[in-house]
Protein backbone atom coordinates (compact mmCIF):
# COMPACT_ATOMS: atom_id res chain seq x y z
CA UNK A 1 0.00 0.00 0.00
CA UNK A 2 2.69 2.38 0.89
CA UNK A 3 5.01 4.16 -0.65
CA UNK A 4 8.14 2.83 -2.19
CA UNK A 5 11.60 3.95 -1.52
CA UNK A 6 13.80 3.93 -4.53
CA UNK A 7 16.96 5.10 -4.36
CA UNK A 8 18.22 4.48 -7.75
CA UNK A 9 17.68 7.82 -9.55
CA UNK A 10 19.39 9.66 -6.54
CA UNK A 11 22.20 7.04 -7.00
CA UNK A 12 22.47 7.65 -10.93
CA UNK A 13 23.12 11.29 -9.77
CA UNK A 14 25.78 10.47 -7.68
CA UNK A 15 29.03 12.30 -9.75
CA UNK A 16 26.42 15.33 -9.15
CA UNK A 17 26.34 14.72 -5.25
CA UNK A 18 29.45 14.41 -4.86
CA UNK A 19 30.69 17.87 -7.06
CA UNK A 20 28.59 19.72 -4.56
CA UNK A 21 30.14 17.88 -1.36
CA UNK A 22 33.45 18.99 -2.90
CA UNK A 23 32.29 22.53 -3.17
CA UNK A 24 30.88 22.61 0.21
CA UNK A 25 34.33 21.33 1.65
CA UNK A 26 36.12 23.99 -0.50
CA UNK A 27 33.89 26.48 0.89
CA UNK A 28 34.79 25.39 4.25
CA UNK A 29 38.35 24.98 3.89
CA UNK A 30 38.59 28.23 2.56
CA UNK A 31 35.88 30.01 5.10
CA UNK A 32 37.87 28.22 8.32
CA UNK A 33 41.23 29.51 7.18
CA UNK A 34 40.36 32.94 7.12
CA UNK A 35 37.56 33.30 9.56
CA UNK A 36 40.00 31.88 12.07
CA UNK A 37 42.56 34.22 10.91
CA UNK A 38 40.10 37.17 11.73
CA UNK A 39 39.35 35.43 14.77
CA UNK A 40 42.84 35.31 15.66
CA UNK A 41 43.15 38.91 14.70
CA UNK A 42 39.71 39.48 16.75
CA UNK A 43 41.14 37.89 19.99
CA UNK A 44 43.92 39.68 20.52
CA UNK A 45 42.31 42.80 19.45
CA UNK A 46 39.63 42.42 22.41
CA UNK A 47 42.00 40.58 24.50
CA UNK A 48 44.86 43.19 24.74
CA UNK A 49 42.30 45.79 24.76
CA UNK A 50 43.70 47.66 21.88
CA UNK A 51 41.25 50.88 21.28
CA UNK A 52 39.01 51.78 19.25
CA UNK A 53 39.79 47.88 17.79
CA UNK A 54 38.89 46.06 20.71
CA UNK A 55 35.41 47.80 20.91
CA UNK A 56 34.54 47.70 17.01
CA UNK A 57 35.55 44.01 16.96
CA UNK A 58 33.13 43.83 20.49
CA UNK A 59 30.27 45.18 18.45
CA UNK A 60 30.74 43.06 15.09
CA UNK A 61 31.09 39.91 17.67
CA UNK A 62 27.44 41.02 19.37
CA UNK A 63 25.88 41.65 15.73
CA UNK A 64 27.07 38.33 13.98
CA UNK A 65 26.15 36.01 16.85
CA UNK A 66 22.97 37.54 17.40
CA UNK A 67 21.39 37.03 13.79
CA UNK A 68 21.35 34.06 11.75
CA UNK A 69 23.25 33.24 9.14
CA UNK A 70 20.61 33.18 6.09
CA UNK A 71 20.09 36.92 7.23
CA UNK A 72 23.67 37.86 6.95
CA UNK A 73 24.58 35.62 3.61
CA UNK A 74 20.99 37.65 2.05
CA UNK A 75 22.37 40.57 3.18
CA UNK A 76 25.55 40.71 1.69
CA UNK A 77 24.15 39.19 -1.27
CA UNK A 78 21.08 40.99 -2.18
CA UNK A 79 21.89 43.81 0.34
CA UNK A 80 25.69 45.02 -1.13
CA UNK A 81 24.64 45.08 -4.77
CA UNK A 82 22.34 47.90 -4.05
CA UNK A 83 25.11 49.71 -2.53
CA UNK A 84 27.34 49.28 -5.99
CA UNK A 85 29.35 46.49 -4.89
CA UNK A 86 28.72 43.57 -6.93
CA UNK A 87 29.38 39.88 -5.92
CA UNK A 88 28.94 36.81 -7.38
CA UNK A 89 27.20 33.62 -5.08
CA UNK A 90 29.90 31.60 -4.54
CA UNK A 91 31.67 35.02 -3.20
CA UNK A 92 28.92 36.02 -0.95
CA UNK A 93 28.38 32.59 0.42
CA UNK A 94 32.81 32.93 1.55
CA UNK A 95 32.36 36.57 2.62
CA UNK A 96 29.60 35.48 4.70
CA UNK A 97 31.32 32.04 6.12
CA UNK A 98 34.41 34.45 7.25
CA UNK A 99 32.56 36.92 8.46
CA UNK A 100 30.40 34.54 10.67
CA UNK A 101 32.83 32.18 11.65
CA UNK A 102 35.31 35.54 12.44
CA UNK A 103 32.76 36.42 15.13
CA UNK A 104 32.93 32.98 16.71
CA UNK A 105 36.57 32.34 16.68
CA UNK A 106 37.07 35.90 18.32
CA UNK A 107 35.10 34.89 21.26
CA UNK A 108 36.57 31.55 21.47
CA UNK A 109 40.06 32.25 20.93
CA UNK A 110 40.07 35.01 23.39
CA UNK A 111 39.24 32.71 26.16
CA UNK A 112 41.78 30.73 25.37
CA UNK A 113 44.33 34.04 25.31
CA UNK A 114 43.14 35.12 28.35
CA UNK A 115 43.30 31.86 30.22
CA UNK A 116 47.66 31.75 29.26
CA UNK A 117 48.86 32.56 32.63
CA UNK A 118 50.79 35.59 33.06
CA UNK A 119 53.90 33.73 34.13
CA UNK A 120 54.09 32.97 31.29
CA UNK A 121 54.59 36.05 29.20
CA UNK A 122 57.63 37.31 32.29
CA UNK A 123 59.01 33.51 31.85
CA UNK A 124 59.36 34.38 27.85
CA UNK A 125 60.42 37.96 28.52
CA UNK A 126 63.35 36.62 30.69
CA UNK A 127 64.59 34.26 28.46
CA UNK A 128 64.31 37.08 25.90
CA UNK A 129 62.60 36.02 23.25
CA UNK A 130 61.19 38.53 20.99
CA UNK A 131 57.64 39.57 21.12
CA UNK A 132 57.01 37.93 18.22
CA UNK A 133 58.91 34.61 19.38
CA UNK A 134 56.41 35.00 22.84
CA UNK A 135 53.18 35.85 20.87
CA UNK A 136 53.96 32.56 18.52
CA UNK A 137 54.99 30.00 21.03
CA UNK A 138 53.81 31.67 24.69
CA UNK A 139 50.20 32.89 23.93
CA UNK A 140 49.21 31.84 19.97
CA UNK A 141 49.87 28.29 19.90
CA UNK A 142 48.77 27.66 23.63
CA UNK A 143 45.91 29.73 23.29
CA UNK A 144 44.90 27.37 19.95
CA UNK A 145 45.72 24.42 21.44
CA UNK A 146 43.23 25.01 24.82
CA UNK A 147 40.57 25.86 22.42
CA UNK A 148 41.02 23.78 19.40
CA UNK A 149 37.94 21.20 20.61
CA UNK A 150 35.36 24.36 20.49
CA UNK A 151 36.34 25.68 17.15
CA UNK A 152 36.49 22.58 15.64
CA UNK A 153 33.07 22.11 16.56
CA UNK A 154 32.75 25.95 15.37
CA UNK A 155 34.19 24.99 12.21
CA UNK A 156 32.10 22.15 11.46
CA UNK A 157 28.71 23.91 12.48
CA UNK A 158 29.57 26.58 10.02
CA UNK A 159 30.39 23.43 7.31
CA UNK A 160 26.94 22.28 8.16
CA UNK A 161 25.27 25.90 8.36
CA UNK A 162 26.54 26.32 5.06
CA UNK A 163 23.58 24.34 3.75
CA UNK A 164 21.46 27.33 3.07
CA UNK A 165 24.12 29.25 0.61
CA UNK A 166 21.99 26.87 -2.00
CA UNK A 167 19.51 29.53 -1.25
CA UNK A 168 21.32 32.20 -3.12
CA UNK A 169 22.46 29.73 -5.85
CA UNK A 170 25.67 28.55 -4.62
CA UNK A 171 25.77 25.48 -6.36
CA UNK A 172 27.09 23.54 -3.44
CA UNK A 173 26.22 20.51 -1.80
CA UNK A 174 22.23 21.38 -0.99
CA UNK A 175 22.23 22.78 -4.45
CA UNK A 176 23.08 19.77 -6.02
CA UNK A 177 20.04 18.09 -4.16
CA UNK A 178 17.38 20.75 -5.06
CA UNK A 179 18.95 20.13 -8.59
CA UNK A 180 18.37 16.83 -8.32
CA UNK A 181 15.16 16.09 -7.01
CA UNK A 182 13.93 18.94 -8.95
CA UNK A 183 14.35 16.53 -12.04
CA UNK A 184 13.70 13.01 -10.50
CA UNK A 185 10.84 13.79 -7.46
CA UNK A 186 12.42 11.79 -5.17
CA UNK A 187 12.66 14.37 -2.61
CA UNK A 188 12.47 12.28 0.52
CA UNK A 189 15.82 9.82 -0.99
CA UNK A 190 17.82 12.72 -2.14
CA UNK A 191 17.46 14.63 1.25
CA UNK A 192 18.23 11.40 3.01
CA UNK A 193 21.37 10.45 0.87
CA UNK A 194 22.54 14.07 0.95
CA UNK A 195 21.66 14.23 5.17
CA UNK A 196 24.08 11.22 5.39
CA UNK A 197 26.88 13.06 3.10
CA UNK A 198 27.02 15.80 5.17
CA UNK A 199 26.88 13.75 8.14
CA UNK A 200 30.27 11.76 6.92
CA UNK A 201 31.65 15.44 5.83
CA UNK A 202 31.28 16.62 9.64
CA UNK A 203 33.01 13.36 10.96
CA UNK A 204 35.69 13.07 8.35
CA UNK A 205 36.30 16.69 9.32
CA UNK A 206 36.70 16.60 12.55
CA UNK A 207 38.75 13.50 12.15
CA UNK A 208 41.04 15.86 10.20
CA UNK A 209 40.73 18.67 13.14
CA UNK A 210 41.76 16.37 15.63
CA UNK A 211 44.60 15.38 13.78
CA UNK A 212 45.84 19.04 13.16
CA UNK A 213 45.87 19.62 16.37
CA UNK A 214 47.61 16.60 17.86
CA UNK A 215 50.18 17.31 15.18
CA UNK A 216 50.82 21.46 14.54
CA UNK A 217 48.59 23.03 17.48
CA UNK A 218 49.58 21.12 20.86
CA UNK A 219 52.82 19.22 19.65
CA UNK A 220 54.59 22.09 21.88
CA UNK A 221 53.31 20.57 24.94
CA UNK A 222 53.83 17.23 24.69
CA UNK B 1 8.43 53.13 -7.40
CA UNK B 2 7.35 51.14 -4.46
CA UNK B 3 3.61 51.09 -2.97
CA UNK B 4 5.52 50.43 0.70
CA UNK B 5 6.47 53.34 2.79
CA UNK B 6 8.59 52.64 5.73
CA UNK B 7 5.93 52.28 7.93
CA UNK B 8 4.08 49.05 5.86
CA UNK B 9 7.52 47.82 5.80
CA UNK B 10 7.97 47.61 10.03
CA UNK B 11 4.57 46.45 10.74
CA UNK B 12 5.37 43.71 8.21
CA UNK B 13 8.29 42.52 9.33
CA UNK B 14 6.62 42.66 13.24
CA UNK B 15 3.92 40.45 11.72
CA UNK B 16 6.86 37.68 10.68
CA UNK B 17 8.58 38.39 13.83
CA UNK B 18 5.43 37.15 15.63
CA UNK B 19 5.66 34.07 14.05
CA UNK B 20 9.08 33.85 14.37
CA UNK B 21 8.99 33.83 18.12
CA UNK B 22 5.74 31.51 18.16
CA UNK B 23 8.12 29.02 16.18
CA UNK B 24 11.20 29.78 19.03
CA UNK B 25 8.87 28.89 22.16
CA UNK B 26 7.15 25.70 20.72
CA UNK B 27 10.47 24.52 19.67
CA UNK B 28 12.07 25.40 22.65
CA UNK B 29 9.31 24.04 24.75
CA UNK B 30 8.71 20.50 23.14
CA UNK B 31 12.48 20.57 22.12
CA UNK B 32 13.17 21.07 26.63
CA UNK B 33 10.27 18.13 26.75
CA UNK B 34 11.60 15.82 24.52
CA UNK B 35 15.04 16.70 25.20
CA UNK B 36 14.54 15.78 28.97
CA UNK B 37 13.50 12.60 27.75
CA UNK B 38 16.71 11.74 25.59
CA UNK B 39 18.72 12.88 28.34
CA UNK B 40 17.76 10.44 30.70
CA UNK B 41 18.10 7.79 28.28
CA UNK B 42 21.59 9.13 27.46
CA UNK B 43 22.66 8.43 30.86
CA UNK B 44 20.57 5.02 31.66
CA UNK B 45 23.06 2.42 32.84
CA UNK B 46 22.09 -0.40 30.42
CA UNK B 47 23.48 0.25 26.79
CA UNK B 48 20.42 0.18 24.64
CA UNK B 49 18.69 3.32 25.40
CA UNK B 50 22.28 5.15 25.97
CA UNK B 51 23.46 4.35 22.34
CA UNK B 52 19.62 5.04 20.87
CA UNK B 53 19.69 8.64 22.33
CA UNK B 54 24.02 8.68 21.31
CA UNK B 55 23.23 8.18 18.01
CA UNK B 56 20.03 10.27 18.05
CA UNK B 57 22.28 13.35 19.61
CA UNK B 58 25.20 13.18 16.84
CA UNK B 59 22.23 12.93 14.17
CA UNK B 60 21.24 15.71 14.83
CA UNK B 61 24.56 17.57 15.88
CA UNK B 62 26.41 16.00 12.43
CA UNK B 63 23.68 16.93 10.08
CA UNK B 64 22.55 20.59 8.76
CA UNK B 65 19.29 22.07 10.31
CA UNK B 66 17.86 22.48 6.74
CA UNK B 67 18.52 18.73 5.76
CA UNK B 68 16.41 17.49 8.67
CA UNK B 69 13.46 20.06 7.64
CA UNK B 70 12.98 18.90 4.49
CA UNK B 71 13.10 15.51 5.20
CA UNK B 72 10.77 16.16 7.96
CA UNK B 73 8.69 18.34 5.35
CA UNK B 74 9.09 15.53 2.39
CA UNK B 75 9.17 12.60 4.47
CA UNK B 76 5.97 12.89 6.53
CA UNK B 77 4.17 13.79 2.90
CA UNK B 78 5.04 10.57 1.93
CA UNK B 79 2.98 8.87 4.89
CA UNK B 80 0.55 9.90 3.10
CA UNK B 81 -0.31 12.90 5.57
CA UNK B 82 -0.86 16.48 4.23
CA UNK B 83 2.01 18.77 6.61
CA UNK B 84 2.17 22.68 6.26
CA UNK B 85 5.10 24.35 6.56
CA UNK B 86 4.38 25.54 10.21
CA UNK B 87 3.74 21.85 11.21
CA UNK B 88 6.86 20.71 9.17
CA UNK B 89 9.27 23.69 11.01
CA UNK B 90 7.77 23.17 14.40
CA UNK B 91 8.68 19.24 14.59
CA UNK B 92 12.04 19.72 12.97
CA UNK B 93 12.95 22.10 14.74
CA UNK B 94 11.74 20.68 18.27
CA UNK B 95 13.77 17.90 17.59
CA UNK B 96 16.66 19.61 16.67
CA UNK B 97 16.28 21.56 19.92
CA UNK B 98 15.58 18.30 22.04
CA UNK B 99 19.14 16.86 20.43
CA UNK B 100 21.00 20.15 21.83
CA UNK B 101 19.35 20.33 25.13
CA UNK B 102 19.66 16.94 25.99
CA UNK B 103 23.54 17.04 25.45
CA UNK B 104 23.66 20.63 27.22
CA UNK B 105 21.80 19.03 30.00
CA UNK B 106 23.60 15.63 30.26
CA UNK B 107 26.86 17.34 30.91
CA UNK B 108 25.58 19.57 33.70
CA UNK B 109 23.86 15.96 35.03
CA UNK B 110 27.61 14.39 35.04
CA UNK B 111 29.28 17.70 36.86
CA UNK B 112 27.25 16.66 39.98
CA UNK B 113 29.49 14.65 41.79
CA UNK B 114 28.81 10.88 41.97
CA UNK B 115 28.62 10.37 46.01
CA UNK B 116 25.16 12.73 45.39
CA UNK B 117 24.03 9.23 43.40
CA UNK B 118 25.20 6.97 46.16
CA UNK B 119 24.05 8.85 49.34
CA UNK B 120 20.68 9.04 47.47
CA UNK B 121 20.59 5.22 46.63
CA UNK B 122 21.75 4.59 50.32
CA UNK B 123 18.21 6.34 51.18
CA UNK B 124 16.08 3.75 49.60
CA UNK B 125 15.70 6.54 46.45
CA UNK B 126 14.89 4.74 43.16
CA UNK B 127 17.33 5.72 39.92
CA UNK B 128 14.41 8.40 38.74
CA UNK B 129 13.64 9.29 42.44
CA UNK B 130 17.48 10.51 42.63
CA UNK B 131 17.32 11.70 39.40
CA UNK B 132 13.53 13.94 40.59
CA UNK B 133 14.47 14.47 44.03
CA UNK B 134 18.68 14.87 44.36
CA UNK B 135 20.54 15.32 41.53
CA UNK B 136 18.38 17.30 38.85
CA UNK B 137 17.99 20.28 41.27
CA UNK B 138 21.20 20.91 41.63
CA UNK B 139 21.72 20.14 37.87
CA UNK B 140 19.17 22.94 37.46
CA UNK B 141 21.39 25.36 38.63
CA UNK B 142 23.69 24.53 36.43
CA UNK B 143 21.90 24.10 33.29
CA UNK B 144 20.01 27.78 33.56
CA UNK B 145 23.24 29.54 31.99
CA UNK B 146 24.25 27.46 29.04
CA UNK B 147 20.13 26.59 28.07
CA UNK B 148 19.32 30.55 28.10
CA UNK B 149 22.45 30.64 26.05
CA UNK B 150 21.25 27.74 23.62
CA UNK B 151 17.25 29.87 23.45
CA UNK B 152 19.77 32.14 21.00
CA UNK B 153 20.30 29.18 18.47
CA UNK B 154 16.75 28.24 18.75
CA UNK B 155 15.86 31.74 17.52
CA UNK B 156 18.55 31.85 14.58
CA UNK B 157 17.51 28.37 13.18
CA UNK B 158 14.16 29.61 12.72
CA UNK B 159 15.61 31.87 9.88
CA UNK B 160 15.94 28.54 7.65
CA UNK B 161 12.58 27.36 8.46
CA UNK B 162 11.45 30.25 5.46
CA UNK B 163 12.90 28.18 2.91
CA UNK B 164 10.20 25.52 3.15
CA UNK B 165 8.05 28.49 2.75
CA UNK B 166 7.60 29.29 6.39
CA UNK B 167 6.39 32.98 6.59
CA UNK B 168 8.19 33.95 9.92
CA UNK B 169 10.70 36.98 9.63
CA UNK B 170 12.88 36.36 7.32
CA UNK B 171 10.39 35.24 4.51
CA UNK B 172 8.40 38.13 5.03
CA UNK B 173 11.73 40.21 4.31
CA UNK B 174 12.58 38.55 1.44
CA UNK B 175 9.01 39.30 0.06
CA UNK B 176 9.08 42.87 1.34
CA UNK B 177 12.61 43.19 -0.54
CA UNK B 178 11.27 41.92 -4.08
CA UNK B 179 8.26 44.34 -3.44
CA UNK B 180 10.08 47.68 -2.68
CA UNK B 181 13.69 47.16 -4.13
CA UNK B 182 15.68 47.90 -1.39
CA UNK B 183 17.12 44.88 0.31
CA UNK B 184 20.05 46.60 2.35
CA UNK B 185 17.18 48.64 4.12
CA UNK B 186 15.08 45.38 4.75
CA UNK B 187 17.27 42.79 5.21
CA UNK B 188 18.93 45.30 7.78
CA UNK B 189 15.59 45.78 9.24
CA UNK B 190 15.26 41.63 9.82
CA UNK B 191 18.53 41.58 11.22
CA UNK B 192 17.99 44.31 13.83
CA UNK B 193 14.39 42.08 14.63
CA UNK B 194 16.69 39.06 14.76
CA UNK B 195 19.30 40.93 16.96
CA UNK B 196 16.08 42.65 19.55
CA UNK B 197 15.04 39.05 20.55
CA UNK B 198 18.68 37.25 20.62
CA UNK B 199 20.75 39.83 22.37
CA UNK B 200 18.79 40.24 25.28
CA UNK B 201 18.71 36.16 25.64
CA UNK B 202 22.72 36.45 25.18
CA UNK B 203 22.86 39.06 28.05
CA UNK B 204 21.16 37.12 30.05
CA UNK B 205 22.90 33.98 29.72
CA UNK B 206 26.29 35.68 30.45
CA UNK B 207 24.62 37.72 33.40
CA UNK B 208 23.35 34.20 34.54
CA UNK B 209 26.60 32.54 34.10
CA UNK B 210 29.08 35.09 36.19
CA UNK B 211 26.14 35.14 38.69
CA UNK B 212 26.46 31.06 39.13
CA UNK B 213 30.23 31.33 39.20
CA UNK B 214 30.49 34.24 41.44
CA UNK B 215 27.75 32.60 44.45
CA UNK B 216 29.51 29.21 43.58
Amino acid sequence: MAYQFDFLPVVQNTDLLLRGALFTLELTAIGAVFGVGLGIIGAVVRAWNIQPFARIFGVYVELIRNTPFLVQLFFIFFGLPSLGVQISEWQAAILAMVINLGAYSTEIIRAGIQAIPRGQLEASAALAMSRFETFRHVVLLPALGKVWPALSSQIIIVMLGSAVCSQIATEELSFAANFIQSRNFRAFETYALTTLLYLCMALMIRQLLNWIGRRYISRSRQ
Amino acid sequence: MSDFTFWDIVRNLLTGLQWTLALSLVAFIGGGLIGLLVMVMRISKSALPRNVARTYIELFQGTPLLMQLFLVFFGVALAGVEISPWMAAAVALTLFTSAYLAEIWRGCVDSIPHGQWEASSSLALNPLEQLRYVILPQALRIAVAPTVGFSVQVVKGTAVTSIIGFTELTKTGGMLANATFEPFMVYGLVALGYFALCYPLSLSARYLERRLHASA
